[in-house]
């Protein structure tokens, strides 16, 4: 390619200087989580630490524990149980398709768009009258909830790809709705369950909306505890920054290893936030 | 492949659906009722909720005690006088602006770039790629500081004798005045927009770059045979094939810019006179913090109607055929 020859180093080059720039908050969250106290100071931000202090980290660890474990007890029981939802009707809604289903699946979907301020003081209501209010519990029903327009968009797409005659002849063998789905769709499944569950892990360990507004002091998951982190008086940045990184620990391994099926899911769905 | 809510029945035979009904009565309707929840929960909690905020908005509950009198459109007429909220909406046009345009051009840029064949292009694309990973708090975090006009970047800049106030700035661009407020970029915003790309990136490279790899290796052959340069096989032939990718993007890109919360709230808050305020952080404060129930669920309900404004035609458009 002749292009290519001129350009690949400008090319290189472009690609190392963007890369140092998506690089960059990282590399200053490193250092400053790293820096005692007295080397945080506003002048030395960029300059590696002369010595290793883990300080911060413990003391953010100390400070985030419970609102970790929160957003672990929010986040297992809430992917596994939307995943679930999301089989079922993403299995329903691309082998068992009826009169208005498709016009039922895309009014089913426009709720993954909403603003979630569009529900929020009713749902609110609706929480303080079941007793979900300021509970985990309540959350979880949120992101079970919410959660079922993209876990079935996710899997009625992976669905589409079992072929139907599958599905056929497994019927003129006799079997049902229940043991087609058990038999064949579900075995099937894995990819579908490893790109759901990541998708939904990460988007309800990121959320922030509802985990602020549902949930006060002790109760709250791990983005309002690292909010709140900053919106004390002195702000202790070497913490503040541990905190950060802790809190996007979980995600962040995730994507390490995981990042394919995280990017497949962010194709199937096309949605975040 | 188009990665967007088209994407199913691709490589399935049409007309496979045609089934013996007959027999299969009382397993379609299990199937339906193991589908009956989900479409309840949908019902009320998304079409219902939105229907009850929508009464709330007409009403005069602007205190903690709940009232559900009927004051009309006296909540909107508010808003749209309220110096707050006409801020709200300047800001969240420029900044859904430059976020798009950001977000859309430098990702696919970057597909295209990283689409030659380049060395360690794998370690390249997970660079871009891991922010989406973080919560928009953490990078809020991080940014409020690498942005802070004493610290941060200004480090760096002072050295080139640049330095900037960042989200601390208060002047408007192009100012002009339009109803209550002064019409024009406000330059804080630039630094969320700067925050919210940095984070967004990734995901329209890898939208783009799905759309790039879909495209057979033969149309580019061709070209070349034709004696095409590289550069006119991009321009005439690459980039209007991936104009489908490009619409994508920029409708996921507005529905997230129009409803930011979390970013903004977590960066900068509202700043001085409002500049870096939206209507998610308008609406938190004003339902959350000072019990304006109907004057919150009136900007809720313009958030969502803002947002259906693209999403309903790109739903109904890319659902269609899909039959």
């Amino acid at each position: 390619m002749a292009l290519s020859r001129i350009s690949k180093p400008l090319l290189y080059l472009l690609l190392i200087a963007l890369s140092l720039f998506f690089l960059m908050p990282i590399y200053v969250m490193l250092v400053t989580s790293l820096k005692p106290l007295d080397q945080v100071t506003l002048s030395d931000m960029w300059k590696l630490p002369t010595v290793l202090d883990f300080s911060s980290y413990s003391t953010a660890f100390e400070k985030l524990l419970p609102n970790l474990l929160n957003s672990f007890y929010l986040v297992i029981p809430a992917t596994i149980l939307s995943a679930l939802l999301g089989s079922l009707n993403g299995y329903v809604l691309s082998k068992w398709k009826f009169k208005g289903s498709e016009i039922l699946f895309t009014a089913i979907l426009f709720g993954m768009f909403i603003p979630y301020q569009s529900i929020l003081i009713p749902m609110i209501q609706f929480l303080r009258d079941a007793g979900l209010y300021n509970t985990i519990t309540g959350l979880v029903f949120v992101h079970v909830v919410y959660g079922i327009p993209i876990t079935t968009l996710m899997f009625r797409n992976f669905y589409a790809s079992i072929p139907d005659e599958m599905i056929e002849s497994a019927m003129i063998d006799g079997a049902g709705f229940l043991r087609i789905f058990r038999y064949i769709i579900l075995p099937l499944s894995i990819t579908g369950f490893v790109v759901v569950a990541i998708w939904q892990f990460t988007n309800i360990w990121n959320e922030f909306l509802f985990a602020v507004t549902i949930t006060t002091s002790d109760q709250q998951p791990i983005m309002v505890a690292l909010q709140n982190l900053s919106g004390s008086q002195i702000v202790q940045w070497n913490v503040q920054m541990a905190g950060a990184l802790l809190a996007a620990l979980p995600t962040l391994l995730v994507y390490i290893f995981l990042g394919k099926y995280f990017v497949k899911g962010l194709l199937a769905g096309s949605v975040k936030g | 492949m188009e990665p967007s809510i088209t994407k199913p029945e691709t490589a399935v035979m049409p007309g496979v659906t045609v089934r013996k009904k007959k027999k299969l009565t009382a397993d379609r309707l299990l199937a339906i009722s193991f589908l009956l929840p989900s479409i309840v929960l949908i019902a009320i909690f998304v079409y219902g909720f939105i229907g009850w905020t929508g009464y709330v908005s007409l009403s005069n509950w602007n205190t903690l005690v709940p009232d559900f009198s009927f004051a009309g459109l006296k909540n909107y007429i508010f808003l749209f006088q309220d110096f707050r909220f006409q801020a709200d909406l300047r800001n969240t046009l420029i900044f859904t602006i430059l976020f798009i345009a950001v977000v859309a051009i430098v990702g696919q840029l970057l597909a295209i770039f990283l689409d030659q064949k380049i060395r360690g292009e794998s370690i390249f694309r997970n660079i871009f790629f891991f922010p989406m990973a973080l919560s928009f708090v953490v990078t809020g975090v991080v940014w409020q500081w690498l942005l802070n006009p004493t610290t941060g970047v200004n480090l760096f800049l002072k050295k080139f004798g640049l330095e900037s106030m960042w989200y601390t700035e208060t002047n408007i661009l192009a100012g002009f005045k339009l109803g209550k407020i002064e019409f024009g970029v406000p330059v804080a915003i630039i630094a969320v927009v700067i925050a919210a790309v940095w984070q967004m990136t990734g995901f329209s490279l890898a939208m783009y770059l799905a759309g790039l790899r879909a495209i057979p290796e033969e149309l580019k052959e061709a070209a070349r045979m034709d004696g095409a340069s590289e550069i006119t096989i991009y321009r005439k032939v690459i980039i209007p094939l991936l104009k489908p990718i490009t619409v994508s993007v920029i409708i996921i890109m507005a529905h997230i810019s129009l409803k930011i919360f979390d970013l903004i709230y977590a960066m900068t808050g509202p700043g001085a006179n409002f500049v870096t305020d939206v209507p998610g952080v308008y609406m938190f404060e004003a339902t959350f913090r000072g019990n304006y129930y109907a004057n919150g669920a009136a900007i809720a309900i313009i958030m969502l109607l803002s947002v259906a404004i693209f999403i309903v035609p790109y739903l109904i458009s890319s659902r269609k055929g899909d039959a």
